[in-house]
């Protein structure tokens, strides 16, 4: 699925705003997620108690360069990121804008054919847009991360009709909803659309039970993927009867 | 020398990035290293001189979406 490894969960996670350490470790756990999200950051006091959470999680790292402006900020970061959690995976975000933290499609491609001749396996952040999602591919992806809506709004799928198109341009490319969601719901439609996982940290972390919001998206995730599989039907604008005409008894 | 470390100016007797590490008590194998806005490897620490005023980051895992 990613980069030669198969996973049996699709939901990713990130570990960033829980109220309290114990809480995100339970979080990971009633999740059922494989693949949990981590940063770099200046070293604090704090640090040691987080290895330790990684550790015994249990799940793969993906560590992210959030908060990287500039091509060069995001490379080294993630030169820092692989010999700190010995993985060649990344997650290339390289934003743009502070307000809408949208990626810098133009860095963010750059970046992403500089880390894949240095044999890393990049994760890039991007939107819906085809000509982008070409170009990462060009430039050595072999997955794209196309926003739901801007990190950490809960907006859901905010542009349903683009992610649908990128979905059928790319048809062989893990595709996975990064950034946006809000409700199991939101993600269970991602899903159902034949997006191949959902990364997603606010709407666990900062739910008033982190750990049941983890638990539903699980389930919603595992419920959308199943659905997906299944064959969803066709919806039409009248209705249809479901119950059978023949047979009926002339009781009028 | 003065230097620059994880954005806080600091003197150091340390003449080489190893030689700052073990100084400022960081713990060597689980922290990053970049000077200058360049990554420096576990192994290159050694021979990488510090000059005066050069920017020192010293990063460790951290929670993130």
């Amino acid at each position: 699925m990613f980069y030669g490894t198969d996973l049996t969960s699709r939901l990713l996670l990130g570990t960033a705003q829980y109220p309290s350490p114990i809480v995100l470790r339970a979080a990971i756990a009633a999740s059922g997620a494989e693949v949990i999200t981590v940063s770099l950051r200046r070293e604090g006091a704090e640090g040691g108690a987080f290895r330790e959470i990684l550790t015994e999680s249990g799940c793969r790292i993906l560590p992210n360069t959030a908060g990287c402006h500039t091509v060069r900020e995001a490379v080294t970061t993630a030169q820092m990121a692989r010999e700190l959690f010995g993985t060649n995976w990344i997650k290339l975000e390289v934003i743009g804008h502070a307000d809408t933290l949208q990626p810098d499609p133009f860095a963010l491609v750059e970046a992403a054919r500089i880390l894949s001749a240095e044999g890393f396996d990049v994760f890039p952040y991007t939107t819906e847009d085809l000509i982008v999602g070409e170009k990462l591919i060009e430039a050595g992806c072999r997955v794209l991360m196309p926003w739901g809506a801007p990190i950490g709004s809960g907006q859901g799928l905010r542009n349903e009709g683009g992610l649908r198109a990128m979905r059928a341009h790319f048809p062989g490319v893990p595709l996975v909803i990064d950034a946006g969601l809000g409700a199991p719901s939101q993600a269970a439609r991602a899903m159902e659309m034949g997006f191949d996982a959902v990364l997603l940290n606010t709407a666990v972390a900062k739910a008033t039970d982190p750990v049941a919001m983890a638990s539903a998206f699980g389930q919603a995730v595992a419920a959308g993927r199943a659905a997906h599989a299944a064959g969803l039907m066709p919806s039409r604008d009248m209705a249809k009867a479901s119950t059978p005409i023949f047979g009926m008894a002339e009781l009028a | 020398m003065q230097i620059d470390l994880n954005g806080e100016a600091r003197v150091t007797g340390a003449r080489t990035l190893a030689q700052l590490i073990e100084e400022q008590g960081f713990d060597a194998a689980s922290v990053a290293t970049a000077v200058n806005g360049a990554f420096v490897s576990r192994s290159a620490r050694d021979e990488t001189p510090l000059s005066p005023g050069a920017r020192v980051e010293v990063l460790s895992p951290m929670q993130g979406g």
